[in-house]
């Protein structure tokens, strides 16, 4: 997957973070169309009886930072979850259609869900570091997964997730020290450290951003927009200005069905339904 | 500033040789197996008792001294004394009456006031000196509560001019209470914590007194939690065995006068443990009778308790 | 008719039959007085005037009571149990009111005196040493030399095999039905029902716990012969214990528990220390030996010794038996429910948000467990076991079952030794018909070994608080 980095690209041109006016989107138009990695369609999920996800149809880019937008309830965590089954332990959750890796039937019942998560980080709402040491939140992971892993390699692996994750700097000094004493937005960098040590493609966000402040939130951001060199992110935001600044594209949801998909640019000044313009200009929701 | 970082990725992501899926597979089962054994266990528990008390006391049943009429409807209960033997379990139900009765009489009004104190009026800092001493309280042992009654609660009755004997219901009955009120007190204040604050708030609203929202909303909003902690601690004062061994007497009889001794149905399983219990004659098979009663009134005191809490708890989720 | 006779002799108020005696009881009466006052006046009067206050007022009085009842308790038994650590010493007091008599013959200023005088302050000083004797001496006919060293050792024995046993039961069956709750709907019914029937379990009286523990450990339903004749009996060594002429105590091993050895003149024996003798028979025609030395070996042929049973650390039996393990194994049973519950508590109160980055990085289930939540989760399922091992200190009922009252005058040191426990030993001698006469009885003692067990409860709580407080800190 290094060919990715490889290949030549359009950078972007603003840094997101400098970038405030309202629906502009940081990221230029993709002049050439990515792979899918994520592809469902007919997809169907319910709670119990009732039916939280109607047919839904979706390509998720490769490399490209994804948004699920739409008011509460909307179903797209539920989405989220579904993406690398986080609804197993859910009583009662069940779901039908497809939903695929390039390489992976997601929904099979072969499907091993440990391997899956292998493939597909997860980052929650809320950063829940575990009660451990820096040093041992980011080796957790590796040491579940790798079969050799000395002391050595370890090191490495740590400071590069560190690093990835923009965090390298701050917590080098302290990385014995308990990961609950970090402020809530290194916690929430932490997490997406965490996630990225075990060396996954696809990184799947659940509103990382809803429970912090707005200077942590902008270094978010930021790193979301690094990531996406490497990453297939799938990010969902309650905030539109957020998947406006942060995400290439972009799908809004209402009531377990999406409404409108496609280039955040578009979705955001050119809306093709009149309920995505009315979610985007804040008539409702 | 995050554009530096752009290093190599570590060796060990580019191998990416993992641990072998299936031996975490086996693995989870062998545990899932092991837990699950563990939890089987608490089922044979179950099982065994029921079983055992059944099958016990049918032996006792075929002995030429019982019957199942004398032991339902008999009125007398003498296993050791006079030449006719009688296994009537009235006498004993009545001694555990009593004990229980007058526990109550202790332990409810006590226990559902401290409840209303600790849960609406205590200020912060006296609640967390009352809790404590509660739990204290509770975690006594019975042969202590036992002692008391016998040398100290007993002479006090004596000194304020109530006549009882040596061994009496009325000292251990109290005893049980004292024994029961932390049980009362921590369950219904837990009921009544659990009454939304909406709901006092609302009372409040419509000018009421601190009084008429404790009494008239709050507890009524409780009343089934408070119900529960009531058959709660009515089967433990029930199956309350050390208490009424020390000082409610050995003597089963039927009598309306608390003052005198009588014996408990734990009570007689106890006297008969501290005899010589390996001989296996109609007194050892007995306290299987008399066991399979009690299992069977607290079993289902119990569950009505956890049914009557467990229906209340839904009520605000 | 009846009722009214007998309520007439209810309320009747003999004023020489109120004593005074006890501290306790006047305390009681007093506090009674007063309780009972304030509940008539407020109940009655006040509370058509101002109900508010007045049920503020029953509240604080109520709620008072506890905290009175709980110093009345301790005061009572640490009034009377005090005295249990330092019985009167009858000799030191004999000698005194000798030195007395002694004194008042002599003159003040005489060098007799003077020594008498010194040996008098001494006298008093030694007399009010409180000394640890009382928890290591055995139980004893009389109330002065009886001690708790038995009871003491054999509460700790049963206490600790216990917690082995209720350990890995109790935290394996909440991880189960904490942290793999099924997603089926039978499945789940299944572990609905399994929830209940722990619940119940927690209600069920510990009495007939002790019934079962009796029945199943103890005697296994007679089919394994009885505990006089067991069916297995491994690592027990029986010998026979003989007093020489000379006073020597000697053993000669036997086979078997019925087993009479044959005497023979040489034949080996040991004593005590473990060194071998040969035996010296006194046969019928023999003379009586004259020196020590012979005397010492020396038996009469017809001699009758006494059978001992030394268990090896790995000794077994079945049925179980009055033994260490019985009792651990009933012990268990009941509280087993109690662990479960503080235990599901314990790992119900770890954010969810943890277990669900633990699923994310792709653990499994028991990897989650492990890892994450069972960590973050000890110091809460700690204080829910230390709470639960104070609890099985105090039981007594079940252990009543299945040991009865043993007179023990050494604690165990097997898992197959007879045993007593504190809270047994405390029930006895509560039972013991007190002599007034006597200044020192066995209520006495009861309240020592009382205060004890308190204490010993006491310690155990302390710990839980301690590990409760870290939890939250930790959690938090």
């Amino acid at each position: 997957m290094n060919k990715q980095i490889a290949q030549p690209k359009p950078q972007p041109t603003i840094k997101p973070k400098m970038q405030s006016q309202f629906l502009q989107s940081a990221v230029q138009e993709d002049s050439e169309p990515q792979p899918s990695v994520i592809s469902m369609e007919d997809f169907c999920a319910w709670y119990g009886d009732f039916q939280a996800l109607h047919n839904l149809k979706l390509e998720i880019p490769e490399n490209r930072v994804t948004a699920f937008i739409g008011p509460s309830g909307c179903g797209k965590s539920t989405l989220l979850k579904w993406i690398n089954r986080m609804n197993d332990i859910v009583p009662g959750a069940r779901a039908s259609g497809k939903l695929k890796l390039p390489d992976i039937d997601i929904l099979s019942r072969s499907t091993d869900v440990v391997a899956l998560r292998r493939r597909i980080g997860i980052v929650f709402q809320k950063p829940n570091p575990f009660p451990k040491s820096i040093f041992d939140n980011i080796a957790f992971g590796p040491r579940l997964h790798f079969s050799k892993l000395p002391k050595s390699d370890l090191d490495d692996l740590v400071e590069w997730a560190l690093k990835k994750a923009a965090l390298w700097n701050e917590v080098k000094d302290r990385l014995g020290k308990s990961a609950l004493g970090l402020s809530g937005g290194q916690q929430q960098r932490l997490c997406i450290a965490r996630a990225i040590a075990v060396g996954p493609d696809i990184l799947l966000m659940d509103e990382p951003c809803s429970a912090l402040d707005p200077a942590s939130t902008s270094r978010i951001e930021d790193l979301i927009f690094e990531l996406r060199e490497q990453y297939s992110i799938v990010i969902v935001t309650h905030n539109m200005q957020q998947a406006a600044r942060c995400s290439d594209r972009t799908a809004f949801f209402y009531e377990g069905r999406i409404v409108e998909e496609g280039a955040t640019q578009d979705v955001f000044t050119r809306p093709k339904e009149q309920q995505t313009e009315d979610y985007v200009t804040g008539k409702f929701g | 500033m995050a554009t530096a970082q752009k290093t190599a990725k570590p060796a060990v992501l580019e191998r990416r040789e993992f641990r072998s899926l299936a031996a975490t597979r086996f693995r989870e089962w062998f545990i899932l197996a092991a837990l699950a054994g563990c939890t089987v266990f608490t089922v044979m528990i179950t099982v065994t008792i029921v079983c055992l008390l059944i099958g016990q006391t049918v032996e006792f049943f075929r002995m030429p001294e019982t019957s199942v009429t004398d032991f339902l409807f008999g009125l007398k209960w003498n296993p050791t004394l006079g030449n006719v033997k009688h296994f009537g379990i009235w006498p004993l139900i009545c001694g555990t009456m009593w004990v229980t009765v007058i526990a109550m009489c202790v332990a409810l009004p006590l226990g559902l006031i401290t409840a209303i104190y600790l849960s609406e009026y205590a200020p912060r800092g006296l609640r967390n000196v009352l809790k404590p001493i509660l739990e204290l309280l509770a975690g006594i042992p019975t042969v202590v509560y036992g002692f008391f009654a016998l040398v100290v609660i007993t002479p006090a009755l004596q000194a304020v001019g109530i006549q009882v004997d040596f061994y009496n219901a009325i000292s251990a009955g109290i005893a049980v209470g004292i024994l029961c009120l932390p049980t009362v007190a921590s369950l219904s204040e837990d009921a009544l914590r659990a009454v939304p604050r909406r709901l006092r708030e609302a009372a409040y609203g419509l000018g009421s007194t601190k009084f008429d929202v404790s009494l008239k909303v709050v507890v009524p909003a409780a009343l089934s939690g408070i119900i529960s902690a009531f058959l709660l601690a009515l089967a433990r004062a029930i199956g309350e065995t050390m208490i009424v061994a020390m000082a409610a007497g050995a003597l089963a009889k039927l009598t309306i006068d608390p003052r005198q001794q009588i014996q408990t149905m734990t009570g007689h399983m106890a006297s008969t443990a501290t005899g010589d219990i390996s001989n296996f004659d109609v007194r050892y098979y007995s306290i299987y009778a008399v066991a399979l009663v009690l299992f069977f009134i607290t079993l289902s005191l119990t569950v009505l308790g956890n049914f009557v809490r467990k229906r209340f708890q839904e009520a605000y989720d | 008719m009846a009722v009214n006779l007998l309520l007439g002799s209810w309320v009747s108020l003999p004023i020489d039959g109120l004593s005074f005696e006890r501290l306790d009881s006047l305390l009681y009466t007093f506090f009674g007085f007063v309780a009972l006052g304030l509940f008539v006046g407020l109940v009655f009067g006040a509370w058509s005037v101002f109900p508010n206050t007045s049920f503020w007022l029953l509240c604080v009085v109520t709620s008072a009571s506890s905290v009175v009842i709980l110093l009345i308790l301790l005061l009572s038994i640490f009034y009377r149990g005090i005295p249990a650590f330092n019985p009167p010493k009858d000799d030191i007091v004999a000698e005194l009111s000798e030195i007395d008599t002694k004194l008042s013959a002599l003159a003040a200023d005489s060098s007799e005196a003077q020594e008498l005088t010194a040996r008098q302050t001494e006298l008093q000083e030694l007399e009010q040493v409180i000394d640890t004797s009382f928890l290591n001496k055995a139980p004893a006919p009389g109330a002065r030399e009886a001690g708790i060293g038995p009871a003491l050792l054999g509460s700790i024995w049963v206490c600790v095999g216990c917690a082995v046993f209720f350990l890995p039961l109790g935290v394996g069956t909440a991880i189960f039905l904490e942290e793999f709750k099924p997603r089926n709907k039978i499945l789940r019914w299944f572990t609905d029902m399994l929830q209940l029937n722990i619940n119940n379990l927690a209600g069920v009286p510990s009495i007939v716990y002790g019934i079962l523990g009796m029945t199943v450990f103890a005697t296994m339903f007679g089919l394994f012969g009885t505990s006089k004749d067991p069916f297995i009996e491994l690592g027990t060594e029986f010998k026979r214990q003989y007093v020489t002429e000379g006073m020597q105590v000697v053993f000669i091993p036997t086979d078997s528990r019925d087993e009479e050895p044959e005497l023979s003149d040489g034949m080996t024996a040991f004593k005590s220390d473990g060194s071998e003798v040969k035996l010296n028979i006194i046969g019928d025609d023999d003379d009586f030996p004259e020196d020590d030395a012979t005397l010492n070996v020396s038996l009469f042929g017809d001699a009758e010794g006494g059978v001992v049973a030394d268990n090896a650390w790995y000794s077994f039996r079945l049925p179980l038996g009055r033994s260490v393990l019985a009792a651990s194994l009933t012990l268990m049973l009941v509280i087993l429910p109690v662990v479960i519950i503080s235990t599901q508590e314990a790992l119900r109160a770890v954010p969810m948000s943890l277990r669900q980055g633990a699923q994310g990085l792709g653990c499994t289930p028991w990897q989650t467990v492990r890892n994450v939540t069972l960590p973050a989760a000890i110091p809460g399922i700690m204080t829910g076991c230390i709470l639960s091992m104070s609890r099985a200190i105090g039981e007594a009922a079940p252990i009543l079952m299945i040991s009865g009252i043993v007179a023990i005058s050494m604690g165990p040191q097997h898992l197959m030794d007879d045993f007593s426990i504190l809270p047994l030993q405390i029930f006895y001698w509560a039972a013991l018909p007190v002599n007034d006469a006597d200044p020192h009885n066995f209520q006495h003692v009861a309240a020592g070994a009382i205060i004890v067990l308190l204490l010993v409860l006491f310690a155990f709580n302390s710990v839980a608080i301690l590990l409760r407080q870290l939890a939250q800190k930790q959690l938090s």
